[in-house]
């Protein structure tokens, strides 16, 4: 069997007494769209603050493109590939838009990106994520949807083979939600694995073709989303007993 | 392009000190224009640090100080020239920048800007108790011959400023538009974003803090025969940290221009109201636009005039 892009072995997160992660497992296939689901607490960000380096895991090891990448600072893991959007969007605020993604050329995508003509490529998704008539604009002047593209197009400017996206829908209209969905699939179409952590579960549905479930810092199910959607520890999980 | 225009403006603006050297006899206006000069290194100095990174820094003057005293030092022990002073200042208050970094930037925000003013504490506290570079009483430097070129040592020292401070500018203008400008400038605005697009954030931020402290060591080497006096209350003088800061505020931040305009305007100020009104109003006046800055154009006179430019065009 092929070695998948990202393997999570056994990853446990302790803040002082509390344990937000307990051993979770998991490893996302090469090109796979993978969903990450679970209740409000449950430690889907902290598991994502793990596998992108803002947060050092105290046990277990992480493992992206067949190497041990546990000890690399986070903009060491941005440099071979992992990229992530912020739940909450940390837009650098006094930079244009376009200058925003031009940071994530110059230095995550550096010695990667194909070509550099980082203006042209940092417009060309603008205009995927639909931003490209504010790329002039500084972005801490944008609408909080706008952030929420812009953290997106941000994490596709680092050029990612692994692209988190953390919550990038909530808030959304349905529509919305669409198009952005359009644009990760076309993301992923292009090679790019992609993580979505959702709570619209219409969307993670169907984005999706694995999904895992976290509850209380653990690993509660795994499978197709159809599996998911009939699993009861997953319905004991949300719903309650 | 424009790097070169700006090149040929510095050479200028040499030509013109040197041409002033001239025929001007006056050396009042080579001592103040020098100390002008000296604010703008500073202020060009910690806008690296505290404008384009985002770390406020107040101890200015324990990195200034250390220059004074490198030159001190190496005056005293080996009578070694002015040039040599001036590297060596800067490397020693390189090296101190980088290890301040390296023990504080793990702090943030308030803390970090905390620590440097210990420093400050620190470092006056030594200096006070080392005798060898005159200790608490002070130590008197003799001047060496102003050479072949110069009328006397002031207009000499006054040239060497000048080109400091352009050299100070350049590395500014240099860093600004560069990828680790850019780099700067996202850890000044969100650090764990910055971190997560592959900006390496501790590594740039040592980088700030040695070539800022660098550049204010170098700053203060000539500063011994400047004044041909050295005591820690005037290197390690609060209006180094207190000007250094105000300049760039009331300058603007985020480009290299901010701190050079508003060490010449707050300079040029302090150095008329020390002659006409008395030495001791300088900071109350420093404070005074610095408040007026912060509240009514926090973005500086580069901010404003930006803006106003912006608004004729729309």
């Amino acid at each position: 069997m092929a070695e998948p892009l990202l393997r999570v072995e056994n990853v446990v997160k302790r803040f002082g007494g509390f344990q937000a992660l307990g051993g979770v497992t998991l490893s996302v296939e090469k090109g796979e769209r993978f969903g990450l689901i679970g209740p409000n607490g449950s430690g889907k960000t902290t598991l994502i603050n793990c596998i992108s380096g803002m947060l050092r895991n105290d046990d277990g090891r992480i493992v992206f493109q067949g190497r041990d990448v546990t000890d690399l600072p986070a903009h060491r893991r941005a440099r071979l590939g992992i990229a992530r959007s912020f739940q909450i969007p940390r837009p650098f605020g006094s930079m244009t838009v376009i200058e925003n993604l031009e940071v994530a050329l110059d230095y995550a995508a550096r010695g990667r990106a194909a070509g550099d003509d980082h203006a042209a490529a940092a417009l060309e998704i603008l205009k995927m994520v639909g931003l490209d008539g504010k790329a002039r604009v500084v972005s801490g002047r944008l609408t909080q949807i706008e952030m929420r593209q812009l953290e997106l197009a941000r994490a596709m400017a680092a050029r990612p083979s692994l692209l988190i996206s953390d919550e990038a829908m909530a808030g959304l209209s349905s529509s919305e939600v669409d198009d952005l969905l359009t644009i990760l699939f076309r993301l992923n179409e292009a090679g790019t694995t992609v993580i979505m952590i959702e709570h619209i579960m219409r969307a993670v549905m169907r984005f999706s073709e694995r999904i895992a479930v976290l509850d209380a810092g653990e690993k509660i199910a795994e499978g197709a989303p159809a599996d998911i959607i009939t699993n009861r520890a997953v319905e004991r999980a949300y719903l309650g007993e | 392009m424009k790097g070169r225009w700006l090149l040929a403006i510095a050479v200028v603006l040499l030509a013109l000190a040197f041409w002033l050297t001239r025929t001007v006899d006056n050396r009042y206006i080579y001592f103040s224009a020098y100390a002008v000069l000296q604010y703008v290194v500073l202020a060009t100095a910690w806008n690296i640090l505290g404008g384009y990174t985002g770390y406020v820094n107040f101890g200015t003057g324990a990195f200034f100080a250390l220059g004074v005293y490198t030159s001190v030092f190496l005056i005293q022990a080996f009578a070694a020239p002015l040039l040599v002073q001036i590297a060596a200042g800067g490397l020693v208050s390189g090296l101190l920048g980088l290890g301040i970094g390296y023990l504080t930037l793990r702090l943030r925000g308030v803390f970090f800007s905390i620590a440097t003013l210990a420093l400050a504490v620190v470092l006056e506290t030594v200096m006070i108790n080392w005798e060898y570079v005159g200790g608490a009483k002070g130590i008197n430097i003799i001047r060496p011959a102003p050479g072949a070129l110069f009328e006397n040592y002031v207009q000499l020292l006054f040239m060497v400023m000048g080109a400091l401070a352009i050299g100070a500018v350049a590395v500014a203008w240099f860093i600004e538009h560069s990828r680790i400008g850019r780099g700067f400038a996202a850890i000044r605005d969100n650090e764990e974003a910055a971190e997560c697009t592959g900006v390496p954030t501790l590594k740039l931020k040592l980088l700030a803090t040695t070539v800022s402290g660098c550049l204010m060591g170098v700053a203060g080497a000539p500063f011994p025969y400047y004044l041909s006096f050295v005591d820690p209350g005037s290197a390690f003088n609060l209006s180094y940290a207190v000007n250094s800061l105000a300049m760039p505020m009331v300058g603007g931040t985020t480009t290299w221009l901010g701190p050079v305009i508003g060490a010449i305007l707050l300079g040029t100020a302090q150095q008329l109201a020390t002659v006409t009104i008395s030495s001791e109003l300088n900071l109350l006046i420093v404070g005074v636009v610095l408040v007026l800055f912060v509240v009514l154009a926090p973005d500086g006179i580069v901010g404003l005039v930006g803006r106003l430019v912006r608004r004729r065009e729309a």
